[in-house]
This record gives structure tokens, sequence and C-alpha cells, in this order.
């Protein structure tokens, strides 16, 4: 057991207002809004961009010392003034920071204050989350950015329209779209809430687009109480209510839980739910891929059989990658996660218990000081996680699988294909080559054939 | 709406021989603008990062530390201390109550831990909020521990990155004079403002020592706390980022008589003309260090120049707009972009003085916008007016460039190439050129108006 240090070393986490800027990047022309000082802003858009290499806009009240005295009300009323001025904007998603929580900021007022100051002029869907950045961690700021969404654009329960509301927690551009493609090869119309498909994840541009195509468009989400059915991933962040729980409460909206759609049994779950809302057969394409991977699970199993991961990240992600690893024969020897969880222990188990047959430690509240530290006696064979692991994975010698948020020093990440059965296959692919590479390169006489 | 340049910012904007000079600067970020500057800590934690036996303690919640772990790509050639990243990671009842006990009890087990030679404790928002007394702390560790604990007054909302460049340069202020400067040569200097960026001080350092030039301290990039602590023992500052480290340079003149030049290695002339001010300044001392130093720049000169000339002839009459942190950079790099036949015609900076920008004006071609503080919506706007060819920024500007079609060339922190020296300025010229040269942007749907109006049709239909 490694010892509990006071302090942080080289965090398995960022702040709660990052999760809230990500949310709102996923709303079709909405900018997202960060009420504090001017350096949250663009050193989460650095983080973002180094990571999706697309223009990531975000605005800030860029609070100085007057505001942090008086409030930050009248900065935070300008700064919305001016985006409008600059952006065809939709929606803007105002998230506070540590600064604004802490001087005691009412967001919620203040933009009431603004309706009315403003209500000559045709506004955008003002919405507000809070997201103090010494509670919890990003993910907790994204899942509060889902629910804020929910709570407050989503007036009434409107017409029920069939579609099925889609909540997928954070995942990359390219599981957003093979989302999608899923829905509409099964029939079911998802309102996708957020949606960083195209945002995070553009074309090339003929003339500079002040904000980028793509995104849930803000009447979807007003219609979202009129749906069948509300499908969210993972657990949401330990949230006391989610948003698919605000609307089941506000609009009777069904809501659904499943875990993040990573590997065969969680692909066949959420296929299950799918089927439920379909109007149309699944869809043979996906009957396919599924063979395949069955197929490849086979021609494989031997290389990857009891290898050793480290798998760490954001805790729902982190579960589901667990619960893939252990259906291809590889042992978690540690499961880590920088937020604070009660049920990470539980649900990392429960992934693991039908095809593992020993536990890995488990931790929570980590950081890669003490991911390392836990990880010295383990003998660990490969990483499974995001680039912030390249520290350890170096200097144990050991094989990174890159997945999730952030990859910082690969090129491609927002198009890593993490969810269904597609998405597992390209996992396995690279798993099982990772362990191939290494054992060829350290072979004293090097090989051609397997 | 769309209003690309806000009114209340359009005195940050400047158009040579369009109007008479005047530029309105060092002002806080507008609200909702989407400046891309960061803020008091940033500035604090850029200077003082590359300082590599140094703990560098976040107080703070998690973000600060997070977003700057191994930001920089200031290398060592010994300790990785400075690649850490430390925070206190404030939680909900740290604010309520204080901050103190835990950063006391960080600061002793990681001093323990990694026995540094010094540590710099960096106040967050919060920390200006909430009160934390973190000079009594930094106080109390250091008598125990025996190692200077600095803190560095860089509260996040308390100005812009300049007055966390002063924060640094006080905290380092506090180091200087406590060493030892027995055995300093006369002829010796400090490296003032260079970060040793993919190893630009190392290139530096080794053209002193051929000049016979000791280097007491690099300040910071590959630097060492026990340096920093006997640099009032050198005959001479040399100062290249002025922004960052002019502060540090003139409290040394006041207190130990320190002399300082302003310098850039970036580029051919003002290399060699840095070069040429450090041998006049010890001519006296040593009359032959002239022509060593001629003999030098003759050298790599004509290796350079050759090499130079090839590339020049597909770059030539090729247009470039640049927007970087300091405006030191934007001097050298227009007078490099010259001797590859290109003309800047766009150039602004984060946080350049009316000093800076009147310089620059001075030395830029009319009908050069001058931009102080912009956003991605300017810097866009700016590059379609003028039909720039190759962009020169940061991470943050890249995909602006790059979204519309148009070369850019990272010359930001982050940066694994070396630029600075003779050799940099080839490294910067063959960079440029690949940019330049890549066959990629014919194909872009700006040079091709035909194709983008399939390519958006599809992006529709798609």
């Amino acid at each position: 057991m490694a010892e509990n240090y006071v302090s942080t070393t080289n965090a398995c986490k960022m702040c709660t207002p990052m999760g809230a800027a990500l949310v709102f990047k996923g709303i079709e022309n909405a900018v997202p809004f960060l009420h504090g000082s001017q350096g949250c802003a663009t050193y989460m858009r650095r983080y973002i961009i180094s990571h999706y290499r697309e223009p990531v806009d975000i605005a800030s009240s860029a609070l100085g010392e007057k505001s942090a005295v008086y409030g930050g009300g009248p900065n935070l009323k300008k700064g919305i003034l001016n985006v409008m001025r600059k952006y065809d904007v939709s929606l803007v998603g105002v998230a506070t920071t540590c600064l604004t929580e802490t001087i005691g900021d009412d967001v919620g007022r203040y933009l009431n204050e603004f309706r009315e100051e403003f209500s000559d002029l045709s506004l955008p869907e003002l919405v507000h989350v809070s997201t103090p950045s010494y509670s919890g961690t990003h993910m907790e700021g994204w899942h509060a950015a889902v629910r804020s969404l929910a709570d407050q654009v989503v007036k009434d329960k409107g017409r029920a329209h069939g579609g099925v509301n889609l909540l997928p927690g954070f995942l990359s551009p390219a599981d957003y779209r093979f989302l999608k493609a899923l829905g509409e090869r099964a029939c079911v119309r998802f309102t996708m809430l957020p949606d960083l498909s195209e945002t995070m994840d553009g074309v090339i541009w003929d003339d500079y687009h002040s904000l980028p195509d793509g995104g849930t468009p803000v009447a979807e989400i007003r219609a979202m109480g009129g749906a069948a059915g509300t499908v969210e991933f993972g657990m949401s962040g330990g949230l006391p209510e989610s948003a698919a729980g605000v609307l089941e409460r506000k609009f009777g909206v069904p809501a659904r839980r499943t875990a993040m759609p990573i590997g065969l049994r969680a692909t066949d779950q959420f296929m299950d739910v799918l089927a439920e809302f379909a109007s149309c057969d699944m869809p043979a394409k996906d009957a396919f891929d599924r063979g395949r991977l069955l197929d490849a699970m086979v021609d494989g199993h031997k290389y990857i059989f009891g290898k050793r991961a480290v798998v760490y990240g954001e805790e729902d992600f982190v579960v589901a990658l667990c619960s893939f690893l252990g259906e291809i024969g590889v042992q978690p020897v540690l499961v880590a996660t920088g937020a604070k969880s009660d049920r990470f222990k539980a649900a990392v188990t429960n992934a693991l218990a039908e095809v593992c047959q020993t536990m890995p430690v488990i931790r929570d509240d980590a950081d890669f000081k003490d991911i390392e530290d836990e990880a010295a006696e383990l003998n660990p064979d490969l990483l499974v996680g995001h680039s912030k692991g390249y520290k350890l994975a170096r200097a144990k010698n050991i094989p990174l699988i890159r997945v999730g948020f952030p990859i910082h020093d690969r090129f491609g990440g927002q198009r890593i294909l993490h969810v269904g059965y597609e998405g597992a296959l390209a996992l396995y692919d690279r798993l099982v080559n990772a362990v191939l590479e290494k054992s060829q390169d350290e072979c004293p006489v090097g090989y051609g054939y397997l | 709406m769309n209003q690309t340049i806000l009114d209340e910012r359009k005195s940050q904007v400047h158009r040579i021989g369009e109007e008479p000079f005047a530029m309105a600067c060092n002002r806080p970020s507008l609200a909702g603008a989407v400046s891309q500057r960061a803020c008091v800590f940033c500035g604090s934690r850029v200077v003082l990062y590359p300082i590599a036996d140094a703990l560098h303690l976040v107080h703070g919640p998690i973000g600060c530390a997070t977003y700057t772990w191994d930001i920089r790509g200031a290398i060592s050639s010994g300790p990785q201390l400075h690649r850490l990243s430390f925070s206190t990671d404030l939680q909900e009842m740290d604010v309520i109550f204080g901050g103190e006990k835990k950063l006391e009890a960080s600061l002793r087990e990681l001093i323990q831990l990694h026995s540094p030679k010094a540590a710099f404790v960096y106040s967050t928002c919060i920390v200006g909020l909430i009160g934390d007394d973190m000079e009594a702390v930094c106080r109390r560790v250091s008598a125990d521990t025996g190692i200077p604990v600095l803190p560095v007054m860089s509260e996040g909302f308390k100005g812009n990155k300049r007055e966390g460049y002063t924060a640094a340069c006080k905290a380092m202020f506090r180091l200087v004079g406590t060493g030892d400067t027995a055995g300093i040569s006369p002829m010796s200097v400090n490296i003032l403002g260079d970060f040793n960026l993919a190893g630009e001080t190392w290139i530096v350092r080794e053209y002193f020592r051929k000049m016979g030039v000791e280097v007491v301290a690099n300040v910071t990039g590959d630097g060492r706390v026990d340096d920093i602590r006997r640099c009032h023992g050198a005959a001479l500052n040399l100062v290249q980022c002025s922004g960052a480290t002019m502060e540090l340079a003139k409290m040394m003149q006041e207190k130990y008589g320190t002399p300082f030049h302003r310098v850039s290695y970036l580029g051919v002339e003002d290399m060699a003309e840095s070069l040429y001010k450090v041998a006049d300044f010890f001519a006296g001392h040593d009359p032959s260090i002239k022509s060593r130093t001629v003999e030098l720049v003759r050298a790599e000169l004509s290796d350079l120049m050759p090499k130079l000339a090839e590339l020049r002839t597909d770059l030539e009459g090729k247009k470039v707009a640049m927007y970087v942190g300091g405006s030191f950079k934007a001097f050298s790099l227009i007078k490099a972009f010259r001797h590859l036949g290109m003309r800047v015609v766009v150039v602004g900076s984060q946080t350049g003085t009316e000093e800076d920008y009147k310089e620059l004006a001075e030395i830029s071609d009319p009908g050069t916008i001058i931009v102080d503080d912009a956003n991605p919506l300017e810097l866009a706007q700016f590059i379609k007016e003028k039909d720039v060819d190759v962009f020169v920024g940061g991470v943050k500007e890249r995909p602006i460039a790059y979204k519309l079609g148009v070369g850019f060339c990272d010359h930001n922190h982050e940066r694994k190439i070396a630029l600075e020296g003779f050799v940099g300025m080839y490294n910067f010229a063959r960079e440029i050129h690949a940019s330049v040269m890549s066959p990629v942007w014919r194909f872009m749907p700006r040079r091709s108006p035909a194709r983008a109006a399939c390519a958006a049709k599809e992006a529709v239909n798609g």
C-alpha cells in the first residue's frame, strides 16, 4: 500500500469548469463563458486545442481586483454583450470558477437582470452552471453542465416526438459520430447532448467561421421533454440527480442508465436498450461487426492473455475500459481515477467479476504519484489511459495505449474510436499490436512471422 | 451583429501609415473578447518554471497545476524536478477554513521527498481571496528545512501576465546575493530571459565559451538555484525576454551595480550584434575578445548564409503574420524574415508596451497591422485581409491559421526545435520552408474556390 500524501503530484484530473466548457463546445453555435479571471479560459483553451487541433473560443469575464471586491456582475454582463456582438451565438454557457464561487457571485440572478436589462435585444439562451474548481473534477463539471442544460433549457414537456435523448458522457468526436450513425441505422432519432462530433473535429474552411459547424441544436435540447426516453451512459459523476433524472422528474421521460458501450458486453447491453426504442430491425452491420470482433478475439487471444494492465482516467471511462480488458483476457492490476468516488471500487469489481479471477488494486482520488507507487511492485505489461501516463510508461519501458482525453503527445486523439463493436475491435488491434511490437523489438534475433 | 473588432478594442489596433502612431496597451483584457492572454500566475509560472532543481508548488485548486504540468520545452542538463506538477489541490473545506495547514504539510513532505535546492510557492486566485499567510508559512518551513522557500505572489486576477513577471523577479531577487561569488571570472555574464527551449541556452553558452566569457547563471533556462544565488558576482546581465526579466536586471543594477544590455539570440543580425555587444563590454579587459568574436561570427555566417540563400529562392515574396507573447521576439523575427525575402504584414503581442509598439511601427513596412492583446476572430480577419502565407504563434493560434489553409510556425514555449543562435536561424528557415513548400496548401478550399463550393455542399448533406 502506497503512502498517503497531503500534496498532489502530477494530477490525474482536470478542474471542474473544464468539463463544463467542453460540454458547451458541443452545443450548436454556443460559446462557453468562464466567469472568473482571464487565465482560466486561456489555460483551458490551450489544453483543449492541443488535443483536438480545432479553434476553441472560450470567453471570460476577465475579472480584475476590483471585481473580486465588488462582485463580477458588471463584467459578466459586459462580457456576454461582447460575445453577442462578435458571434452569432445561440447559447452562452456560463460556468463559474473558484474565484467567483468564493466571492459568492449569484450568476443566476445576474443572468435574470441581464435578460431584463436587454429585453429589447434578441437574446441567446443563457445557461449557468456552478463549477467551483475546488470541488470535484472536470467530470463533475461535465455532468453538472449537462444537467443545467436539461434543467434550464428544457422548459416544458412539449410534443411527444418519439426521439431518444442520449447523454453519452465524455467521449471522442469519433465516438459521437459513431453513436449518431448507429442511431440512424437503428431508426432511432437521437438528441445527443452534447455532440462534439463536428465542433471538435471539423472540416477545413474556405472562410473563417466564428463558430464551428455542428453541435446539438438548441431547438432539439428544448424538445428533450417530449422524448420517448433518455439513455445515459455511466454513473454521472456522483451527482445527486443527473440530467436524465431531471428530465424524468420534471417531464416523465423514462431514464435508462447503461455502461459506456466499450467492449463486447457493454455494447451488447446498449444495443438491447437501443432495440427497445428502434422502429426497425437492428442493423446487419453491427451484427457483422460483433462477429468480426469475436473472430479477432479468438485470433489474438494467445498474444494478449494474462497481460497485466494499469488503467487510469475518468471514472466511467475507466470502468468501461476495464470491462473490455477483462473480456479479452487482460488482467487489470491497478485501476485508478483522479475523482473521489464511493462507487468506483464496486463498479470496477462488478465490471471484472465475470471475467477476471483476481481483482486489481482499485484507487480513487489518485494522482500519478500514487499510480507510480502502487504500480512499483505490480509488474505491469501495459498502460491504458490518456497521454499523461507517458512518464510512467517511459520509466517502466512498457507500451502506453493512448485512449480518452487528453492526448497531447500524439496525432489524431480526436479520431480514436472507443465505443461499439467497431471501436472495441480497433482498440483490440492496438492492444495486441503494442504487445507484439514490444516482444518483437526485444527479441534478440528479430522475426518476420508470428 | 458580428463585429470582429469591438469598439473598445479599436485603439489597440494600428495600421502603419494610415494614421499617426497611437496604441493603447497594457490594459486589462476586455470581458467577452476571448483574449489569448492568460493571467498573473501564468506570467510567474513560465518565468520560474525552468529552474530545474527547485520545487515548484502551486497553492490552489488543481487546474492551475494541471494546465502547467510539463508545459514548456525548457530542458535541463541535470535535475528534472521542474517537470513534475505539484499542487496543494485545495478542496472546499480548505477554502472555508484556510489552506495554510495543507500548504505547510505539503511543503514539508515534498521537500523531504525531493530534497530541492529551493522551493517556489505560487499563490493563485483563491489564495488571494481566503487570505492565507503564505509568507509566514514559507518562513517557518524555510527555517526548519534550511532551504529558501519563496512565496510568489501571483494571484491570477491581480493584473495580467506582466504582473506575474514582476512577482517572479521579486521571488528570484530574494535568492540573488545569498551565494558565494568567489572564483567568478571578471569576464562573466548572466543570461536573463532565455528559457533553454530545445536547448537554446546551450547554443548561446557555447558561443560565450568560445569568446572566453563565463556564464554564471542562466535565468532561467536550465537554471539552478545555486547559480542564481551567486549571480550578483557576474560582470554583466544580458537581458533577452525583457518583459520577463528586465525587472530583475534593474533590481540587480540598483543593489549590486550590475550593468545590463538588451540582447536577442534570434535571427542573424541580432545574434551577431548581441555577441559584439558582449565583446565590446569586455574589450577593455581583454582586447583579443573582439577578434575571437569576429572569427566566431564569420565562421558561423559562412556556413549559414549559403544555406539560407538556397531556401530563400522558394520563400521570396511570401507574407507573414505573427502573434507572440512578448514583443522582443517580434523585432528579431521581422529582421529574420527579411533575410528569407519574406514580409511581415501583421504583428501583435500579448504584453507589449507602448514603447515596444512604437519601435515595431518604426521598423515595419507601411500597411503593416500592429495589434495588442488580440483574439481569434481579429487574427483570422487580419490573416484574410493581408492574405498571409505563414502565421507565427503558439498552440492557441495554430488552428486559426490551419482552418484557413495557411502555414504555421510554432514559436512558442512548447516547441521542440531550437530557433536561437545561427544554427537556430537555419532551423527556423527550414521550418518556414517546410511549411511554405508543402503541397497541401494547393488543395485548400480558399485556394480553389470551385472545389470549396462542392466541399461545403457535401458537408451540409453529409
